[in-house]
């Protein structure tokens, strides 16, 4: 089961966590009340230079100063704090939420195009593979992810996303069979600049896992989502593939189609299809991915989950259900449905 | 004399209330068990090797056959096959020949694997309903993917390596003429055509009559480097240069000069009735460059037009020879297992040297992806794939496609008696004898081998299907979907899989 549902300002007038809040909330009948999440982008106007780093720590005691012995490392840490939240009655607090704003050294990556994002992709991996008790869930720049076991009304408030703003928001209300009342295990899953929400099963997981660990990611979340965030980190960011191409070869088109297609599109389908099969994601799915200058929403290649988008002025809406949408703007125009593996981008200005 | 004759291995006995004296018996067997005489049908069960052929021409089912009718003491060591082989070297002093694959009682891994099914919280496929894709391109795969904006159009900058495309997953192995009749090479050969798959020449040549089949035909290159020339290469839609065979790692071939008739020394290229010896190494392949600049002289004299693919028995090094072949411009590695068959080989090799297909091909596919070199080459996984669960685990476990030889042959008739070295296959398929090779009909042994390809790619597809997956590419390397029953753990580890219930 799982609920979905995204919205971008692609003017980036920043809306808080309020609308989404209730959106979400709309779909409790989508979730099991044992997990869901949020992830706000601009939600940092005064560290957007800085890398928001949140972690959460099962004994801050004993393993805070592992985590900044590694950051250290590879950088300077400008301004730390434990995450505010607020107790509410379902909620335990498993972990301590905290959050570092974390500046890397380039000139310790010297052969690196993207030096940064690359330390930064190897603090996450290195810390979540090898400090136990430590889970980065959240990399970005001047982004952030709230999740926790619990129902979204209460996740939101245990946060307050309320007072946090952002220009693009994603929520997650998460019927769980995987990995119940584990924290880590509800969604956004973010890394870096990417986030993603999914309602689904991936069935080629072992095989999208064992390509993307041949190029250094690490999964270490017991889950199939975070694959997705990290194949959107491998074509786009180290490939630079555009973002329909790369929707194209997680959710190509069948051989039928592509045999049908003019030349020199069947060319480019044909070498995708060759290149990035082990890519190819299978399974029932509909996912929203983020970063921090568009949202795209696709299903899988059948679309056997879901998936609808509104849109209203600046604003573009992406949701397993109308009703979602509806809540968070009433005044939205058509609903439409993309077809199997059709991707729905909202690009900011 | 002082050994005296070894017990039956079989015996034959007719019904002689059943028995019409039609004479298909006497006719269907060449090794010569029966003879009719007067009103009866006289047997000699000694020379038997059960091919079945008697019995299944027999039109009164009065023919029937008993394995072993003679017991020896039991004993768990000394087993009568030990014995036998004991009696038959004392008394000629020689190595055993033998035929098809190990009949060595090793565990099967591919029978304690059990694949997995969708239920609930994904749904499974319906193959009859949902488009369901099994198309499999066979050769290098870039890495990534340039493209370049030209006045609004994208425009792809990779140039891709010329990539053989497969309907199904499954191929047919390389087994030459010589090994096998023609007849046999053409019935594989049309039913490859039908099936939109390919199956290789083995070192033998292609005949003139497979000419109209040669787009899906891949030419072998082996040591003995028969019937190679430029006209061969070009034909083929692929090379493969074989440097061992999971039947006899470590060792060449040989064709007696009695195979080597007219066609067959023709097709060859050798002189009529001499022996055709493939010498074990390659002689211009002493290291792994060596092999390098084979693979790129081939390609130079193909103007890189062909994939071109090594085939390498399974043995402990598989995966770092795989590595270096991967480096090399090999389009293709193929992983031949110890249970891979043969027309004659040494009964030592056949069932002692070499390791199992399903632990070779995983090796080998996490080898390749720990150095980043998996898209580098496709992996063929041959020797032992009985069946299409066989085709799904062993993709599974990371293969590309299959290569079958023995499954093959037993959709023609052959009935795995391992006779093959004899060159009297009652069956018309191991044989040059015209005779014989006359009773196997191309018209209809086709149809037999394209509906057993049929038939395993729509297993495969549902098996697929139930697992949640549509596309072939989805469940390469998917160990995920694997569970082993009563694997022991190192076992289980090589295989990156977990156990049943985990």
């Amino acid at each position: 089961m799982c609920g979905i549902i995204g919205v971008i300002d692609r003017s980036r007038q920043r809306m808080d966590g309020t609308g989404i809040r209730s959106a979400l909330s709309r779909m409790d009948e989508r979730g099991s009340g044992e997990g869901a999440g949020y992830a706000a982008y601009g939600a940092f106007p005064d560290y957007k230079e800085y890398y928001a780093l949140h972690v959460f720590f099962d004994n801050p005691h004993e393993t805070k100063p592992l985590v900044e012995d590694e950051l250290s490392k590879w950088g300077t840490v400008e301004y730390q704090e434990a995450i505010p939240t607020f107790e509410q009655a379902n909620i335990r607090k498993l972990h301590i939420p905290w959050r570092f704003f974390f500046k890397p050294d380039i000139h310790l990556m010297p052969r690196s195009i993207t030096p940064a994002d690359d330390i930064v992709t190897h603090l996450v991996m290195k810390i979540n593979s090898s400090i136990p008790g430590a889970l980065v869930y959240s990399s970005g720049k001047d982004l952030a992810v709230f999740k926790a076991s619990g129902w979204p009304e209460e996740v939101a408030d245990f946060y307050r996303i309320q007072d946090y703003k952002g220009y693009l928001w994603l929520g997650h209300n998460r019927y769980p069979t995987n990995t119940p009342g584990w924290w880590g295990g509800a969604h956004p899953f973010n890394l870096l600049h990417w986030s993603v929400v999914h309602n689904g099963e991936i069935t080629s997981y072992g095989t999208n896992r064992r390509y993307i660990e041949s190029y250094g990611y690490r999964c270490s979340m017991f889950t199939d989502t975070e694959v997705v965030a990290y194949l959107f980190d491998l074509l786009i960011r180290r490939h630079g593939l555009t973002i329909e191409t790369a929707v194209k070869a997680l959710a190509p088109p069948f051989w039928d189609e592509i045999d049908r297609m003019p030349n020199r599109e069947q060319e480019i389908m044909r070498a995708i299809r060759l290149t990035y099969g082990p890519a190819l994601m299978n399974g029932p799915f509909a996912i929203v991915v983020a970063n921090h200058d568009s949202m795209v929403g696709f299903t899988d290649r059948i679309k056997l989950r879901p998936l609808v988008s509104g849109e209203s002025g600046a604003r573009l809406y992406i949701s397993s259900e109308e009703a979602a949408i509806r809540t968070l703007d009433p005044g939205v125009g058509d609903i439409t449905m993309p077809r199997a593996g059709e991707p729905i981008i909202g690009r900011a200005q | 004399m002082s050994i005296g004759s070894v017990p039956l291995r079989y015996r034959i006995s007719v019904d002689r209330d059943q028995c019409m004296l039609c004479g298909r018996c006497v006719d269907s067997c060449p090794y010569g068990v029966f003879r009719k005489e007067g009103e009866q049908i006289h047997v000699n069960s000694r020379v038997c090797v059960a091919c079945h052929r008697c019995i299944s021409m027999c039109p009164r089912d009065a023919i029937s056959l008993v394995e072993r009718p003679v017991d020896y003491r039991s004993h768990p060591i000394w087993t009568p096959q030990v014995r036998e082989a004991i009696y038959n070297q004392a008394r000629t002093g020689k190595i055993i020949l033998s035929g098809m694959g190990n009949a060595q009682d090793y565990p099967v891994i591919f029978d304690r694997l059990v694949l997995d099914a969708c239920q609930v919280t994904n749904p499974s496929i319906d193959p009859l309903r949902e488009p369901m894709e099994l198309r499999t391109y066979l050769g290098k795969k870039p890495s990534h993917l340039n493209f370049k904006t030209v006045e609004g159009d994208t425009v792809l900058q990779t140039i891709l390596s010329p990539n053989l495309m497969l309907e199904t997953p499954i191929m047919i192995g390389h087994m030459s003429y010589g090994a096998i009749s023609l007849n046999a090479q053409q019935s594989l050969a049309r039913a490859v055509t039908e099936c939109g798959t390919f199956m290789g020449t083995g070192e033998g040549g292609l005949h003139e009559s497979l000419y109209p089949f040669q787009d899906h035909m891949i030419v072998q290159v082996a040591s003995g480097r028969f019937g190679v020339d430029i006209n061969y290469l070009e034909r083929g839609a692929a090379i493969e240069i074989k440097i061992g065979q999971g039947a006899k790692p470590g060792i060449g071939g040989h064709l007696p000069g009695e195979k080597v008739c007219a066609d067959v020394s023709c097709t060859r290229m050798i002189p009529e009735g001499s022996d055709a010896i493939s010498p074990a190494p390659h002689h211009d392949i002493y290291s792994i460059e060596d092999l390098k600049q084979l693979v790129r002289s081939l390609k130079e004299a193909t103007e890189w037009k062909k994939p071109v693919f090594v085939k390498i028995a399974a043995v402990h090094n598989s995966a770092a020879i795989a590595a270096g072949i991967a480096r090399s411009s090999a389009d293709a590695v193929v992983i031949d297992g110890f249970r891979g068959g043969t027309g004659a080989a040494p009964r030592v090799f056949r069932d002692h040297v070499g390791i199992p297909i399903e632990a070779a091909v995983a090796s080998v596919d996490a080898k390749l992806r720990s150095q980043g070199i998996r898209n580098e080459v496709s992996i063929i996984a041959s020797g032992g794939i009985r069946e299409s669960a066989d085709v799904a685990k062993v993709i599974a476990l990371g293969a590309d496609a299959v290569y079958i030889g023995t499954a093959a042959l037993v959709a023609m008739g052959c009935r795995v008696c391992g006779t093959c070295y004899k060159g009297l296959c009652p069956w018309g398929i191991a044989t040059q004898r015209p005779d014989l090779v006359a009773r196997l009909d191309p018209d209809y042994a086709s149809v037999n081998v394209a509906n057993l390809i049929h038939a395993w790619t729509l297993e495969l597809s549902e098996l697929m299907g139930a697992a949640g997956i549509n596309s072939i590419e989805s469940l390469r390397g998917n160990r995920d979907r694997l569970r082993g029953y009563l694997l022991d753990e190192n076992i289980m580890k090589v295989l990156d899989i977990k156990t049943v219930g985990a």
